[in-house]
């Protein structure tokens, strides 16, 4: 995984973003164990507290659940995982749009243009 | 009961103030950040946070008392120079810390020293600059300790070796503990903090968790420090 952080934002919020990606893309799969907070922070090079902090963000988004002396473990809900996939697609769409309508696109140039997108490049 | 506790700390050094009223406290399980321009009073502090050096007024508590042979079995200070003797090996450097030191784990030096690539058997006085601090940090983030005192930790090492004792101090974090880092390389270690001290001509200018000034300014720990030092 890519650990490198923008220095503008929170790096918990970041952290948090790239752990959403990682389970949503299924590099974390349903049920799968996460790492312990000690070998995140160190793959990550970020401060322990900074870790437990993301990780509490993701348990109350439920995307992960926490077993009292096991560890944090993806969620088995499919459909939890489905919603935050799209959710997360939603806010990135949204920032597509917003980057063409700076380049002056229409919204029919932007439907035109993604309908010409070829097969193998999506 | 806070780890560290500073109250209207003072020092002077025949008549000018390098520390001037400084109240601190720092919790248990904190990686901090001592920050500030040459000559603001970092090493001072860290200096009477140890007891090398005694204060003009006011008081240093670690976990409740001042410092004593007492609060030093349970801090572990790394000075900014070179402190070992220089006819020692780095094994009799070991033999050394664990003769003075409880606390100190050799198995976990023995693994840094091969992870770093030193050699046990070199005698401190043949090695470089960037040796000897590796060694002498290896030493001091090898001891079980509850607060971690690390003047300039990284400033003479190569940036993979910036890394790994970055890593190192990750890895050994516990809730129990506190690290506490000064350094200029603001940028390399931001990410490791929990909070950070500004320190100006001896005051404490700005006490902050590095998450919160990320969120509230919209910048880094090093940009802000550019503006707020800014010469």
């Amino acid at each position: 995984m890519d650990w490198k952080f923008r220095s503008d934002q929170p790096i918990y919020t970041q952290l948090t973003a790239r752990l959403a990606e990682a389970i949503v893309a299924g590099a974390y799969a349903p049920g799968e164990r996460l790492p312990s907070v000690r070998d995140l922070a160190i793959e990550a090079g970020v401060n322990p507290n900074t870790v437990q902090r993301a990780l509490a963000d993701l348990e109350r988004d439920g995307l992960v659940y926490s077993q009292r002396t096991n560890g944090r473990f993806v969620t088995e809900n499919g459909e939890m995982i489905r919603s935050a996939r799209f959710r997360m697609a939603d806010e990135r769409i949204a920032q597509f749009l917003a980057d063409m309508q700076k380049l002056g696109c229409t919204r029919e140039e932007i439907v035109t243009l993604l309908k010409e997108v070829r097969e193998e490049e999506i | 009961m806070s780890l560290l506790e500073c109250r209207k700390l003072n020092k002077n050094y025949g008549g000018s103030f390098a520390l001037n009223d400084i109240d601190l406290q720092i919790e248990p399980g904190r990686i901090v950040g001592l920050l500030g321009p040459n000559g603001s009073g970092k090493t001072t502090l860290i200096k009477l946070i140890n007891g090398l050096l005694t204060p003009t007024g006011g008081e240093v508590l670690i976990d409740g008392r001042k410092p004593s042979p007492e609060t030093k079995a349970i801090v572990s200070y790394l000075p900014e120079r070179n402190a070992l003797s220089e006819w020692m090996s780095a094994k009799q450097a070991m033999d050394y810390y664990a003769d003075f030191f409880e606390d100190f784990n050799r198995d976990k030096a023995k693994e840094m020293i091969r992870n770093l690539g030193l050699d046990e058997q070199a005698r401190i006085k043949t090695m470089s600059k960037g040796t000897r601090e590796k060694l002498q940090l290896i030493l001091v983030m090898s001891r079980e300790a509850k607060l971690y005192l690390l003047d300039e930790p990284i400033g003479g090492v190569d940036p993979a070796t910036r890394d790994y004792i970055l890593r190192t101090i990750i890895s050994n974090y516990n809730e129990n503990a506190s690290v506490i880092i000064s350094t200029h390389l603001i940028a390399d270690v931001e990410q490791v903090l929990d909070d950070v001290i500004f320190l100006r001509e001896g005051h404490i200018e700005l006490h902050e968790s590095v998450d919160e000034i990320r969120n509230e300014k919209g910048t880094s720990v090093d940009a802000l420090f550019r503006e707020v030092f800014r010469c």
